[in-house]
């Protein structure tokens, strides 16, 4: 058989290389209207009235009172209003569209719109909580009570924004009754669920496609609902096709975010050893709760990183403030957690006096160790084998002690994390149940019906080789269009590093089922659905139990160069050692190690955004800054073969794991070359000067 | 309204507008040039690049007056060359395209760049190409292709 892991070219080059793949805005040919959206002019406020120009014809506003069915986005938690109705609780919040056929008259209209409010005193701060989780392993009090020292440090992480290239975008139209939505989206199915609950319809009567998605990291998981809710209500008032494309502006003002979030982490010590400890976590929900809850359960969980520690207290809150909501970003919460428990851990040894490398060895999780909930890490960990190749490549032993040492400012971090894969807990068997097709068709070309969208990551390619190499014909006997809910199966969505792992191991159970009942030049149809594995046990009341089905892990080194003038950091080198099980295909993977690391070290030492009086002040590129070529450090990923017996060939989740090492690597080298304990991201050249003129940030 | 006159991926066109115009809008909207896209709409990302006499502008930026009696190329143009066909073999071979949006204008990119420069070292590649912001590959993939661009096409620049 031949080896998966070796690379094609992606089937979808061409397309993308010559500007003919078709993104939402480029879709012309319809008579389209155009929509543009009146938000709301303060944080928190009454909505007493709302006085509107006299409209030309064909010109519309399209608000709540239009709605069929409840005025509520379904997503997880479903609080989010599709436009707000008495009460603003953001700055930006939609209150209504006004659609029309020219887009330079539409904000001429907009601009004569006239809104009273009632202002209302916004809240900012952590202290409205909406949602609490709390578990324990092991027996914390005791292993507290004995300490013979505790050592406690906090922790702060900022906003992060996708910043995929292609801004959020959505075109609708209507068939009689029935409405279809194309758009820039993640999960088809979200969005036609979504849409089906807002007009208060059956589901034959929605239908979402995919086109071809600029990106999305997340960004494109749950906030495509909300605009499609929006988009349907016009189009089912109105008849008529309509595009709702956001510029960039607009998409930084009011899309989810990566929640910034407030971590404290106590350590029980005896004899130098880290033998219980406490997590605290806070994350800034903003104005709507959204998906805020499964972001703070998978923090939660992965506050022991990489580690195991026997006895845990684990306790967190979602908080509500007047800000734009936040939602999903690769990592979803890890990124956050994961940066506070590596740092601690080399934070404690410090105090200790110990070398943090001794410490962290002794600590690292092994085959059969419980998780931080209670479950089994059954397969084999190789991360021993993963930080001695780190470890060689970049020459870290030297370099670390040379750094500490010198006045070069130059210095090395190196991270080790884990990533759960699939959705957290019993959420796929619970909430997504996934379904997939194959079909044969008379001329025996095999097309792949799944929900799954390529957004960048190849999945078009990586599906096409499982399927082929399994059924061994040419990759060109199997089509993969982008999904179109008429025609594919809800096979879940894009998200929680499951497209491979969950979707391809259905996708490649399929194809078995297919080569057994295939027969030359009739039509076959074969399905496969989730299925649970029996050993998979979890409490979702109590957190206990296993969290994922199976764990993919990583260690990240970074150098970098501190300017001694303007506190600068520049990138030197960056070494990754993944395992992701089996490698699909190898350059595929190299391509997503790359660009998760560089989205991961941005966010910890470059992307800095911030709200002032519940403002996003970093609404545009300029004033966002992202890593260009010029940030780039050269990169080198090796890529390690450890099969999870349940995957297609082995291969577990890659997506996310790659973001979630760089912000703690890049912190610890810039700790490295400064000589202070980093706390806090981005790790910008005003907290470097403020930690080396007074030691803190 | 006014008219104006320029050359367009080879062909002389004319068109009758406002000239304040931007020129993207005008070439996606009037030309239905879509494989020009727009990322940010202030001249920070890139993915409007198009040639204009053989240098790469972003078209957001540009009013289509200037345009006037100009010579301005798109990938469409730009995707019937050679120098296409080599610098597209090697993001294919060095895995640079992930989702694409930013793919078009890096095409352009990198051919501004090898038309000046036909045999850039890596800083100069990453020079070259810190107009155009990817958010998926973290840019190694890129630099290594237009590297190996510019060994594949000796002699094309």
């Amino acid at each position: 058989m031949k080896d998966i892991s070796k690379s094609v070219f992606k089937v979808d080059n061409d397309e993308k290389i010559s500007g003919q793949a078709q993104y939402v805005s480029d879709i012309m040919g319809y008579d389209f209207l155009y929509a543009f959206t009146i938000r709301s002019e303060h944080p928190k406020a009454i909505i007493k009235d709302i006085n509107l120009p006299n409209l030309p014809p064909g010109y519309y506003t399209v608000d709540y009172t239009d709605i069929p069915g409840k005025n509520v986005v379904k997503i997880i938690f479903d609080d989010m209003p599709v436009f707000a109705e008495k009460q603003v609780n953001y700055y930006k919040e939609p209150i209504m569209l006004l659609v029309g056929k020219d887009k330079e008259v539409l904000k001429n209209l907009a601009s004569m719109v006239q809104i009273e409010y009632e202002i209302l005193e916004p809240l900012y701060t952590y202290d409205n909580s909406v949602i609490n989780y709390h578990f324990t392993k092991g027996d914390p009090v005791t292993a507290f009570k004995n300490a013979e020292r505790v050592i406690s440090f906090d922790y702060d992480t900022g906003y992060q924004e996708q910043l995929y290239i292609e801004p959020q975008g959505m075109l609708g139209y209507s068939e009689g009754e029935k409405v279809t939505l194309v758009g820039s989206i993640q999960c088809p199915y979200y969005v036609k669920n979504a849409v089906i609950a807002i007009l208060d319809t059956t589901p034959e009567m929605v239908r979402v496609q995919q086109a071809a998605v600029g990106g999305a990291f997340g960004g494109k998981e749950e906030f495509p609902s909300l605009i499609a809710c929006q988009l349907a209500v016009a189009i089912n008032k109105i008849k008529r096709p309509i595009k709702l494309i956001y510029d960039r502006e607009e998409d930084m003002e009011v899309t989810t975010k990566r929640h910034p979030s407030k971590i404290t982490l106590e350590a029980a010590i005896v004899n130098n050893r880290i033998v219980g400890m406490r997590s605290k976590v806070g994350l800034d929900g903003g104005a709507h709760i959204g998906l805020s809850g499964v972001v703070l359960s998978r923090a939660l969980i992965a506050s022991t990183g990489a580690y195991t520690i026997d006895n845990l207290d684990v306790n967190g809150d979602v908080f509500i403030t007047n800000t734009v909501p936040n939602g999903a970003f690769r990592g979803f919460g890890a990124p956050q957690m994961l940066f506070a428990i590596e740092m601690f851990i080399h934070h404690v040894a410090t105090e200790l006096g110990i070398d943090p490398l001794t410490m962290r060895l002794d600590a690292l999780a092994k085959q059969n160790d419980k998780t931080s909930t209670n479950g089994t890490f059954r397969d084999p960990i190789i991360m021993n084998q993963m930080i001695e190749k780190a470890m060689e490549m970049s020459d870290y032993k030297r370099k670390v002690k040379e750094y500490q040492n010198d006045d070069s400012f130059r210095g090395i971090g190196m991270s080790w994390f884990l990533h759960g894969c699939g959705f957290t807990g019993s959420g796929e068997s619970t909430h997504i149940n996934a379904l997939v097709k194959l079909k044969k068709d008379e001329q025996n070309q095999v097309h792949i019906l799944i929900a799954a969208v390529d957004m960048g990551q190849g999945v078009k390619t990586t599906m096409k080789k499982i399927v082929a190499n399994v059924l061994d014909i040419p990759l060109e006997q199997v089509t993969y269009n982008n999904p179109d809910t008429d025609f594919v199966p809800d096979s879940g969505p894009t998200v929680a590093s499951r497209t491979i792992m969950i979707v391809g191991g259905l996708i490649a159970r399929a194809a078995l089922q297919l080569k057994q009942k295939w027969v030359e030049d009739y039509e076959v149809i074969v399905e496969e659905r989730y299925q649970q594995p029996s050993y998979v046990k979890w409490d979702e009341e109590t957190f206990q139990g296993d969290a994922y089905p199976a764990y993919s892990w990583g260690v990240n080194v970074v150098e970098v160069e501190v300017s001694k003038v303007t506190y600068q950091v520049n990138l030197l080198n960056s070494w990754s050692v993944y395992d992701v099980g089996k490698a699909i295909d190898e350059r595929i993977i190299i391509g997503q190690a790359d660009g998760g690391q560089m989205q991961g070290l941005g966010y910890g030492y470059l992307e800095v955004m911030r709200t002032k009086n519940g403002k996003v002040e970093h609404k545009n590129v300029t004033d966002y800054i992202i890593p260009t070529s010029v940030d780039a450090p050269s990169m080198e990923t090796v890529i390690m073969d450890n099969p999870f017996p349940l995957g297609p060939y082995g291969a577990k989740g890659a997506g996310e794991l790659t973001l979630v090492g760089g912000a703690p690597a890049v912190a610890l080298a810039i700790e490295n070359a400064i000589n202070h304990k980093v706390q806090s991201i981005p790790m910008t050249p005003e907290k470097i000067m403020e930690l080396i003129n007074h030691g803190n940030n | 309204m006014e008219t104006i006159k320029f050359t367009l991926n080879h062909k002389v066109v004319e068109v009758e507008i406002n000239e304040t115009k931007r020129l993207l809008d005008v070439l996606r909207e009037h030309f239905l040039l879509t494989g020009v896209k727009e990322g940010c709409g202030e001249g920070e990302c890139g993915a409007c690049a198009v040639l204009l006499d053989g240098d790469i502008v972003n078209s957001c930026m540009v009013p289509i007056a200037n345009v006037k009696d100009h010579d301005v190329v798109t990938i469409e143009g730009y995707s019937k060359t050679k120098n296409f066909e080599v610098l597209k073999e090697a993001y294919a071979e060095e895995g640079a395209v992930q989702c694409g949006f930013c793919t078009p204008g890096m095409m352009i990119a990198s051919e501004a760049l090898l038309r000046k420069n036909p045999h850039p070292t890596e800083e100069d590649i990453k020079n070259g190409i810190s107009g155009n912001l990817c958010r998926c590959t973290g840019y190694n993939m890129i630099i290594k292709a237009v590297q190996r661009a510019s060994k594949s096409g000796e002699g094309l620049w």
